[in-house]
């Protein structure tokens, strides 16, 4: 189960809601399809009333207003609106602004208790759990259940199960439909990796192995890189502490970042960082870490899986055709790739939620799915998507990096906490690791930041 | 007072009239003062006295919030940065700047178009100028470094080192904003009498005893207004650090700024930020009394 890192209550209560609804979703109907939606409460009987009436143009006539992140995504979802627009007579107003402060303007206008957006897009590697506390977003199962409501083509069984456990919160609400999935993969440079004869590594071991034995500081090339700036750096770690079997929070709301197995992920990170990485890694984000490979610089480097495109690009790259597309090693444990993921929800302070619905049941259609792969803007959530793309002319992504998307997806569990101050966490064991880089002990620094991060966990979860 | 200039009980009676009068001249901007500075204050203290994270309910701890933020060596550090980033960017671009009034005050071929291209910097915008920085101190591929070894020197980290990011962080400061401090002083050399000059000369003054005997102190105010224009941009600086560095290695550059921002619109403790807000405003006014007490001694000097 994709959430069995998080804390037991919450794979507790998916459990035994995912149980009763299989019971009861059997009884309605028997088909192979159905497993795949057992994750999703809601999703069997939506599935069961799904030959009833449905009308695009039930709504025809109303306005929403959409509030998403500039992105390439949002870009392509605004580019065609007029296409919803077109089959709902629904009229749609979209306010699209950077990611950062898209969320402060989110928070800031829920907590007020009114929005001027009806639907928003959401990163649930941030704010699944404080929006889900709040209950700032409205469930979408009563919808998906009527079928005047649901359009029969969404096909819930076609969604990877990786997005629709981030959509559904722990006491079992549907508050979203997933768009996008960013689980993390290794790029490596075949040229780098063929010239001195060596292959791609299968287990954590051997990729502190093959990263030292390609590092070569004389040539300017690095064996490993990867984000060193503090907060931006936690993914890093926590893809090693997946691996190793380790968790961010145990049953009982306390931290296990302290465990042997997170030590044992900060110690690879510390040797992977500062015995292989470049100079100057303490302050690298995705872009210093992305031109350093692009430049062909870096043997490996590990970040989300959306930057095939300007990897692939003659005119930014020096390695087109020579990039590899490899799925996380895997770790003592378990092989995971760390997940993140975003979608759309409904602000529950949204007085037309019916349009809004809709407006969630296009966005996350079939041709809006494979006109994200198409154009290389993210990977998206919908499996027949990859088929659908591949399949046309103009696409350019390379066949590795789909087959690497496909089985990194398999393997991904969320990347960062279901808790509601994740920016804090990723701020106080950001800092621990990027000490770490410049020479401090791992053990001790994850101990400081566990102890720094525990009130602050207890006191969000009171409230 | 002036009452007993006028006729007793007529010039009490058009005193008070003026009074009103002015009152109601004055009552526009009363309100607006309160609105946007009296009350955003009042009411910033007011949610420093709460623990309150946006998403929960707050919590009356009066002093608690400020007792947070003293104890925390996050924020003392903080401060300290706040201290050296300002003294270097305030002190680096005076000296730079002054002398490079000096340099264009006096009479050389091309000097319009050369003080043109002085003041281009300026001129740019701060968070373009902070990206444009961050790719050149790129301790890989950045040109600043390419040019260390031109000229046979190692390569440095420069903002990727705990120890040079502060250092670093001036020197796009001092690039961007040594053209306004050359500027305000070369206003000021352009305002100088020419007497004293030729009297000096004829006791026979060097070049030297010139500029420090005369011309300093007579561009002295100038320089002092330059001063605090930059200490007030010194201390408010945001954009730069936050694009370049996001406050680290670390938290190696985290000035007050990056801790109120990250206190307040990354983790929405506004309680905590509010506090931090607070203690920020008593150091800008404590900055301010000193530079104020600065000032009027430079004009007894000058007197």
């Amino acid at each position: 189960m994709i959430q069995a890192d998080i804390t037991t209550e919450e794979t507790m209560a998916d459990h035994d809601r995912g149980s009763i609804e299989t019971k009861r979703r059997r009884l309605l109907q028997a088909g192979a399809s159905a497993v795949a939606l057992g994750v999703v409460p809601g999703a069997g009987q939506l599935a069961s009333n799904a030959q009833g009436a449905f009308d695009w143009k039930k709504f025809k006539g109303e306005k929403i207003e959409i509030f998403l992140v500039k992105s390439p995504r949002g870009d392509l979802l605004t580019k065609y609106h007029k296409e919803f627009e077109d089959l709902t007579g629904i009229t749609v107003n979209s306010e699209m602004i950077p990611e950062q402060q898209q969320r402060q303007k989110a928070v800031i206008e829920f907590n007020s208790g009114n929005t001027s957006f009806d639907v928003i897009a959401i990163s649930y590697h941030v704010q699944k759990r404080l929006f889900g506390k709040n209950k700032w977003l409205e469930d979408i199962r009563p919808m998906m259940a009527d079928k005047s409501l649901a359009d029969p083509n969404l096909d819930f069984a076609d969604f990877a199960k990786g997005g629709l456990a981030y959509a559904t919160q722990a006491d079992g609400r549907v508050d979203s439909l997933p768009l996008n999935l960013d689980p993390w993969v290794v790029y490596y440079n075949k040229e780098l990796f063929a010239a001195k004869n060596i292959a791609y590594p299968k287990t954590f071991a051997e990729m502190v192995d093959v990263a030292a034995r390609l590092n070569d500081p004389s040539k300017g090339v690095c064996g490993f890189v990867a984000r060193g700036l503090k907060n931006a750096n936690v993914p890093v770690w926590s893809s090693f502490l997946l691996g190793n079997g380790g968790a961010f929070v145990d049953a009982n709301g306390k931290l296990t970042t302290d465990t042997p197995e997170a030590v044992d992920a900060a110690k690879m990170y510390q040797t992977l960082l500062a015995k292989s990485g470049p100079q100057g890694v303490a302050g690298f984000n995705w872009n210093e870490a992305q031109s350093l490979f692009l430049q062909g610089k870096a043997a490996m480097w590990l970040d989300g899986i959306g930057f095939a495109q300007p990897l692939e690009d003659p005119t930014k790259s020096r390695i087109v055709g020579k990039v590899g597309y490899g799925v996380m090693p895997a770790g003592p444990k378990q092989q995971v790739s760390a997940l993140f993921g975003d979608g759309e929800g409904i602000s529950t302070y949204s007085k037309k939620k019916g349009p809004s619905w809709f407006y969630l049941q296009w966005a996350s259609n079939k041709a809006n799915q494979t006109r994200v792969l198409q154009a290389a803007a993210g990977a998206p959530v919908r499996n027949s998507a990859y088929a659908a793309a591949q399949s046309s002319s103009d696409f350019k992504a390379p066949k590795e990096w789909v087959e690497c998307m496909l089985t990194s997806a398999r393997i991904a569990q969320p990347g960062l906490p279901v808790i509601a101050p994740v920016n804090e966490f990723r701020d106080v064991f950001g800092i621990a690791l990027t000490n770490m880089i410049n020479g401090a002990d791992p053990a001790a620094e994850l101990k400081k930041a566990t102890a720094e991060f525990q009130p602050i966990l207890d006191k969000s979860e009171k409230a | 007072m002036s009452t007993a200039a006028t006729p007793p009980a007529r010039g009490a009676a058009f005193l008070a009239r003026r009074r009103r009068n002015y009152f109601l001249f004055i009552a526009p901007a009363l309100l607006v003062v309160g609105a946007v500075i009296i009350f955003p204050w009042l009411y910033t203290i007011w949610m420093s006295a709460f623990d309150w994270t946006i998403g929960s309910t707050a919590h009356y701890v009066g002093l608690g919030n400020y007792e947070k933020i003293f104890t925390s060596r996050r924020f003392g550090e903080a401060v300290l940065h706040t201290f050296y980033f300002t003294a270097l960017a305030v002190i680096a671009p005076l000296v730079i700047g002054t002398w490079a009034a000096m340099v264009f005050h006096r009479e050389f071929p091309f000097r319009g178009v050369l003080r043109g291209l002085f003041i281009m910097p300026m001129m740019a915008t701060p968070v373009a100028v902070a990206l444009v920085w961050t790719m050149m101190f790129h301790p890989q591929q950045g040109v600043l470094n390419y040019l260390l070894s031109l000229v046979g020197l190692p390569p440095s980290l420069w903002v990727y080192s705990p120890t040079l990011v502060i250092p670093s962080l001036v020197l796009v400061e001092v690039w961007h904003w040594t053209p306004l401090v050359m500027l305000i002083v070369l206003g000021g050399l352009a305002a100088l009498p020419t007497e004293p000059y030729e009297s000096a000369r004829l006791d026979g003054a060097t070049e030297w005893q010139l500029f420090r005997y005369i011309t300093l102190p007579l561009v002295a105010p100038f320089i002092l207004v330059a001063a605090v224009i930059r200490t007030i941009d010194a201390l408010k600086a945001f954009d730069t650090i936050y694009v370049i560095t996001g406050g680290g290695p670390g938290t190696a550059s985290e000035t007050i700024n990056l801790f109120l921002y990250l206190q307040a619109f990354s983790f929405y403790n506004i309680g905590t930020a509010s506090a931090v807000v607070v203690v920020f405003f008593v150091i800008v006014l404590a900055m301010a009394l000193l530079l104020l007490y600065v000032r009027e001694r430079t004009k007894w000097t000058s007197a």
